[in-house]
């Protein structure tokens, strides 16, 4: 195998909780990333999989550097982002877009679509001449299956799925190479989710993009994804290939996930003995000792409280902190 | 509104063999009126509810789904929204014609309500315990005392535990999950025969949402309360629904047993519906088969079927008329298209 494009070691993000009005004092500090390590190649669409406050969206955060991480490499193409100043950093960002969840949230009310999309191709001195640039946005919204008179309308005349079109537009005006996805399609309808999942899926044919697919659906995940990685309270539980992972889950926490998502199918749901995980996640504030999953698991054994499982490779390429399988 | 001969058959299909249905919702009609028009948001829904039974209501935003159930409950605001026609018989009594005091003795204590966001339906500066003790106080004249009690009782029925100190505790104490458990109490707390659950577990995690559909279907089919649950997750459907009402801009498209909408589709946007979902359970396939093109505006609708600028069946009849329900392959089961009866096994393949 080649270089991988994106190389994360041991990343840590974590956030400091202060008290006090006057003398702001830390008392603790929210684990939200603790300690993990991934690698996406050139080409391919890592998905990132997780339930809420797992750290699957600080972790795209800390890729975009919108958040300076606590400790790790982040290693894009060969040089550390983590370690970059925010000039350097800026002149990277043109590689490396984001498109976020909520396609109302993420796009300025007061701005034209042509103006949300020309504004990165200004901003970063890609196409300083007015008129190519806004040839160029004509040409993006066409590429997103919008049609071109949209580039004079305003956000609120588009429907949610119209509007991720924008972000996804957005991100491609700059020619990245690699793509964060934060949960692009959990907010729209399923129909519509549809139409969407199959642009990403043209886009990264199309332009040889790179993804990293965050997201809670696993369905979604499934269908998009070569290798998927799952969180559970800011570490990688497991990591492997998309159908050896859903065919094949090895972690008590991926087998619980799995089993919670019910199937569009009543004849199979029939067939399925279903027990749900018990209890709820705990607080990343003051994580479980050991292995953060131990107490709603239901194989856990007394060393599980108190020892960290070591990541295996339990299979080529299949990777699991489980020290039970 | 016309009452042809389908609406008959419809009918009498329905109740054959069974005593008086619990919720009986006939020729429902809810219309907004807006700037930009008159929204008919339910326009002429039929369906029926037995006691004990969970019966889904699928659909995408805006497909009327929520307003529907907000209806029988006579939640719609009034202005912009209106009741233009239709009865809505529980228990017999047409709940259309209740007065507004009679209404409110009705909801939360012989029909229970459940919503979406657990965040904003519980009040935030009363306890957990005063929201239970409340709608017992005010429908059974449960003296405070005993209110309290039975408040801690139902906290163990949906999986509380610790109820005495959660009790004291405000909604922002809990987690999302628990909140959803509290809404559950809350809709138990009067012994009601039909709970409406509208959304209940799409703000929530997968893990903690598989929890929560659990104990619904746990309680309901112990304490034998009918169920009316509306959702998009046509998973959540298949998991726990008898029977299911898919909803397109503001009808009911097709109705009939889960296995028969999931295995034997009648209408071209059941299929479309059912083809558009990745599914977990197989391995990625080539492409998704989206619903092309964009949901209706409803302020615009014409004369002819609503679902036909999407649909891969849709022919020159498709624009004369909307399509009633008609009675499609099996007994119970329905579907609004005038090309029903032609649609392959193949077109149907999900």
């Amino acid at each position: 195998m080649t270089a991988p494009l994106l190389e994360v070691r041991g990343l840590r993000m974590h956030f400091p909780i202060s008290e006090g009005m006057v003398r702001r004092r830390a008392v603790g500090e929210v684990k939200a990333v603790d300690g993990i390590d991934f690698t996406v190649g050139r080409g391919e669409t890592l998905g990132l999989v997780g339930e809420s406050g797992c750290g699957k969206t600080t972790t795209g955060r800390c890729i975009l550097r919108l958040e300076n991480p606590t400790a790790g490499e982040i290693i894009y193409d060969g040089v550390d982002i983590a370690s970059l100043s925010q000039k350097e950093m800026a002149k990277l960002r043109q590689k490396i877009q984001v498109i976020f969840q909520d396609p109302f949230s993420s796009l300025n009310p007061r701005m034209k679509i042509g103006q949300i999309i020309a504004e990165p191709m200004h901003v970063h001195g890609i196409e300083p001449n007015a008129a190519k640039r806004h040839a160029r946005v004509l040409e993006l919204l066409t590429i997103c299956g919008l049609n071109a008179r949209f580039a004079d309308r305003y956000p609120h005349e588009m429907s949610g799925g119209q509007r991720q079109r924008v972000g996804i537009a957005r991100a491609l005006a700059m020619n990245p190479e690699f793509i964060v996805c934060d949960e692009p399609v959990s907010a729209l309808d399923v129909s519509i989710q549809a139409q969407v999942i199959n642009l990403l899926e043209d886009l990264r044919e199309k332009f040889g993009l790179t993804y990293l697919f965050i997201a809670h659906d696993l369905s979604v995940v499934r269908h998009l994804c070569q290798r998927v990685a799952v969180m559970y309270l800011g570490r990688i539980v497991e990591l492997a290939d998309a159908d050896e992972l859903f065919d094949n889950p090895q972690h008590p926490y991926t087998k619980a996930l799995l089993a919670a998502v019910p199937v569009p199918d009543p004849l199979v749901e029939q067939g399925r003995v279903f027990r749900p995980v018990q209890g709820e996640v705990p607080s990343p504030i003051n994580p479980p000792s050991g292995c953060v999953f131990h107490p709603r698991c239901p194989m856990a054994v007394d060393s599980c409280r108190s020892a960290r499982p070591e990541t295996r490779e339990l299979r080529p390429s299949h990777f699991v902190a489980c020290t039970q399988v | 509104m016309s009452t042809g001969p389908d609406k008959a058959s419809h009918r009498n299909i329905y109740s054959e063999g069974t005593t008086l249905a619990l919720l009986d919702i006939r020729d429902l009609h809810t219309e907004f009126r807006t700037g930009a028009g008159i929204v008919r948001a339910v326009d002429g829904i039929s369906y029926t509810v037995n006691a004990g039974e969970t019966v889904a209501i699928v659909g995408e935003s805006g497909s009327g789904k929520s307003v529907g159930a907000m209806s029988v409950l006579r939640l719609i605001p009034d202005p912009p929204g209106r009741i233009t026609a239709g009865q809505v018989l529980f228990d017999g009594r047409d709940l259309l014609t209740l007065t507004e005091e009679e209404m409110r003795q009705l909801r939360g204590s012989q029909i229970g309500m459940i919503f979406q966001e657990p965040m904003t339906s519980l009040n935030p500066v009363l306890t957990i315990g005063r929201q239970i003790t409340e709608s017992l106080e005010q429908h059974r004249g449960t003296s405070p005392a005993d209110a309290t009690k039975r408040a801690q009782e139902l906290l163990g029925l949906v999986g509380i535990a610790d109820a005495a100190r959660r009790l004291k505790q405000y909604p922002h104490q809990l987690s999302g999950g628990m909140r959803q458990r509290v809404m559950i109490a809350i809709a138990l707390a009067c012994d009601p025969k039909l709970i409406i659950a509208d959304e209940p577990t799409t703000a929530l995690d997968v893990t903690i949402q598989a929890q929560i559909l659990e104990l619904m279907k746990e309680l309901t089919q112990r304490l034998n309360i009918a169920l009316v649950v509306i959702t998009h997750n046509l998973g959540v459907v298949a998991r726990y629904a008898t029977r299911v009402n898919v909803m397109y801009a503001g009808r009911i498209v097709e109705s009939g047993a889960a296995a028969a909408i999931y295995h034997n589709p009648r209408h071209p946007y059941t299929i479309a519906l059912l083809r558009s979902v990745p599914r977990l359970d197989r391995p990625r396939q080539a492409r998704l088969e989206p619903v092309e093109g964009q949901p209706p505006d409803l302020t615009r609708l014409d004369a002819g079927c609503a679902f036909r600028p999407r649909c891969r069946f849709a022919t020159e009849v498709c624009a004369t008329a909307r399509p009633t329900l008609t009675p499609a392959s099996e007994e119970g089961h329905f579907a609004a298209c005038f090309h029903s009866a032609d649609l392959t096994a193949t077109d149907q393949a999900a």
